[in-house]
């Protein structure tokens, strides 16, 4: 008994190891094949080589990684600011301020979750042309700073907040935009860092809106960029690498920077 | 609550109604409007229910329906239920090195959809080191050209969709595992049901919310496909075919060529795109209609009696 549980024990370790081990290849293999030519690539060279200076040359000079990752940064800066605050105050709305009509509406938002981002997508184009605003970063920061997702997501975690706390401060006097900024928010720390985190990472991931709107070459970003060296006729592989580890470096830093509340912001609302 | 602050509660809200008023409501109606015109660049005209009789006749959109279903059957059920054996597996406390195990699994889910999609363009092109594996391991004997064979290259595609979202999954099966409470567990051991049976009768049932959710959020995003199919195919997004013999062709690809790659319509565009809601919707609803069959809720019920007693 014991020992058929040992061997049983040895084949799950192995099974979980090579289930890790294939998880992870792509990773090594991303930052090693970064340091190599594209004939190495090819090669299947395993480990490090000395072109890592010549892919950062070209793709800094020749690909311009320097202002697309500023691109990048900035479109997905500026939504996770406007989630915060628009999707926060929403959820603490709904939450707070429980009315009828308001829990018709939030009900309705929940179901537009269903409908497809392809089925917006003409009406957002034909907007955003009409308003002049393509090729333009602000027209793809606009809409993903529309999620009724992200309101959900943060009605849910306002769900047990003690509201004893907010009718104490309304009895001193303090006005309901105090009270949210100075007394809730503060408090909800880890459900707005949870938030940044997840809308981020969306953001920062986000390729078929910026595809369409973001045209010229000097906008685009890391995204839209990497697709682009990609399906060139002739891929310089060790520089496209190089360009998936500088695209994938942010969101690897935060994982494992804030893996907690990574995974609670990924797994959301849903909590039980 | 009072009327003053029930008011005060929409100024709360108000920025948000505006912006999802204008760039989620307005396009959703607008979106349906078009679904019932045809446009030829600027000039549009209401056609009634012709294009939906149109999507009938429709090889392209067929092929597309295809395509999409046939990636949605075959890799929404190996992701949950293999998302499934890695949750159970990796929730046993007496495990070594649980946290570096979930650690690997889950982090496929941190890359963007297009540096997955290219990496593995990358590892099974038809010199690429799949190939080079595969014929120093003697498994095949000559080179397999992955992305120009249409059922080899579907393949790639599901293969790629299982390594990015199976440790997604995991995450969230596993967060709902840890909340069932370990004594069950416990009392189930005690009374000598075998580690199949337990997971079978309890961890199962006791997850069907959560199965529910993810079968949900698989199929809607399943349904969207778009990102993986059009960078693994060769050429990208300038390309003519979506992959060998259009194996590529999603419904969400394919509305992207109707209205950015064609002759723009964005009529006959919006008509496909309200497919996938209906198709959406229905399988929704009959998600939630299996999940919660009589059966199942009271064998859910008598568990959680016993789980108490």
């Amino acid at each position: 008994m014991k020992r058929k549980f040992r061997v049983s024990r040895i084949f799950l370790y192995l099974f979980l190891i090579i289930v890790s081990f294939i998880c992870v290849f792509p990773f090594y293999w991303m930052i090693v094949g970064s340091t190599n030519t594209p004939i190495q690539i090819i090669a299947g060279k395993m480990t490090f080589g000395s072109h890592f200076v010549e892919n950062f040359h070209t793709l800094f000079n020749n690909y311009n990684m320097l202002r697309i990752l500023m691109n990048s940064l900035k479109i997905s800066g500026i939504s996770v600011i406007l989630i915060l605050l628009i999707g926060g105050m929403a959820g603490y709305g709904f939450q707070m301020y429980k009315s009828n009509l308001k829990e018709k509406l939030y009900g309705f938002f929940l179901l537009t979750m269903m409908v497809p981002f392809a089925t917006l997508m003409i009406p957002l184009f034909k907007i955003v042309t009409k308003l002049n605003l393509l090729d333009t970063h602000f027209a793809v920061i606009i809409v993903s700073a529309v999620s009724a997702f992200m309101i959900f997501f943060f009605r849910q975690s306002f769900v047990n907040y003690p509201t004893e706390i907010l009718e104490a401060a309304r009895v001193d006097g303090a006005g309901e935009f105090r009270i949210f900024f100075n007394i809730f928010v503060p408090s909800m720390k880890s459900t707005f860092a949870a938030a940044a985190i997840y809308s981020f990472i969306t953001s920062w991931n986000s390729y078929l809106w910026p595809l369409i709107v973001l045209q010229s070459n000097d906008k685009k970003t890391t995204t839209l960029l990497i697709s682009m060296m990609s399906s060139s006729y002739t891929p310089e592989y060790g520089v496209i690498m190089l360009a998936i580890v500088v695209a994938t470096l942010p969101t690897i830093i935060i994982f494992f920077a804030f893996q907690k509340q990574f995974v609670q912001g990924m797994l959301g609302s849903v909590k039980q | 609550m009072g009327k003053k602050l029930s008011m005060k509660g929409w100024l709360f809200i108000s920025p948000a109604l505006i912006l999802l008023a204008v760039f989620l409501v307005y396009p959703i109606i607008y979106s349906f409007y078009l679904s019932f015109t045809s446009t030829k660049g600027i000039i549009s005209s209401f056609v009634g229910f012709k294009n939906y009789i149109r999507l009938t006749k429709d090889p392209m959109f067929l092929l597309a329906l295809k395509n999409t279903g046939i990636i949605l059957v075959i890799q929404v059920p190996i992701m949950l239920i293999s998302a499934l054996i890695l949750a159970n597996i990796l929730n046993d406390r007496k495990l070594a090195g649980r946290g570096i195990f979930r650690t690997a699994i889950f982090l496929p889910s941190v890359t963007s959809l297009i540096a997955y999609t290219i990496l593995f363009k990358m590892l099974f092109s038809f010199d690429g080191i799949i190939n080079r594996l595969l014929l120093s391991t003697g498994i095949v004997d000559h080179p397999l050209e992955w992305l120009t064979t249409p059922k080899l290259a579907v393949f790639v595609l599901i293969l790629a969709m299982l390594w990015r979202w199976t440790g997604y999954n995991t995450v969230f099966y596993l967060s709902a595992m840890q909340n069932i409470s370990y004594e069950i567990y416990e009392a189930a051991e005690i009374d000598g049901a075998s580690k199949t049976q337990t997971f079978l009768r309890i961890t199962l049932p006791l997850l069907k919310p959560m199965i529910l959710f993810t079968t949900i959020m698989s199929t809607i995003g399943t349904l969207q496909l778009f990102d993986e199919p059009m960078n693994l195919s060769q050429g990208g997004v300038t390309a003519a075919t979506m992959g060998p013999g259009n194996c590529f062709l999603t419904l969400s690809v394919y509305i992207y060529n109707l209205c950015f790659k064609y002759v723009p319509n964005f009529g006959y565009a919006a008509t496909v795109s309200y497919v996938i809601v209906f198709i959406i919707a229905a399988l929704t609803v009959l998600q939630f209609w299996v999940g919660q069959s009589n059966e199942e809720k009271d064998a859910k019920k008598r568990l959680e009696k016993e789980g108490k007693a």
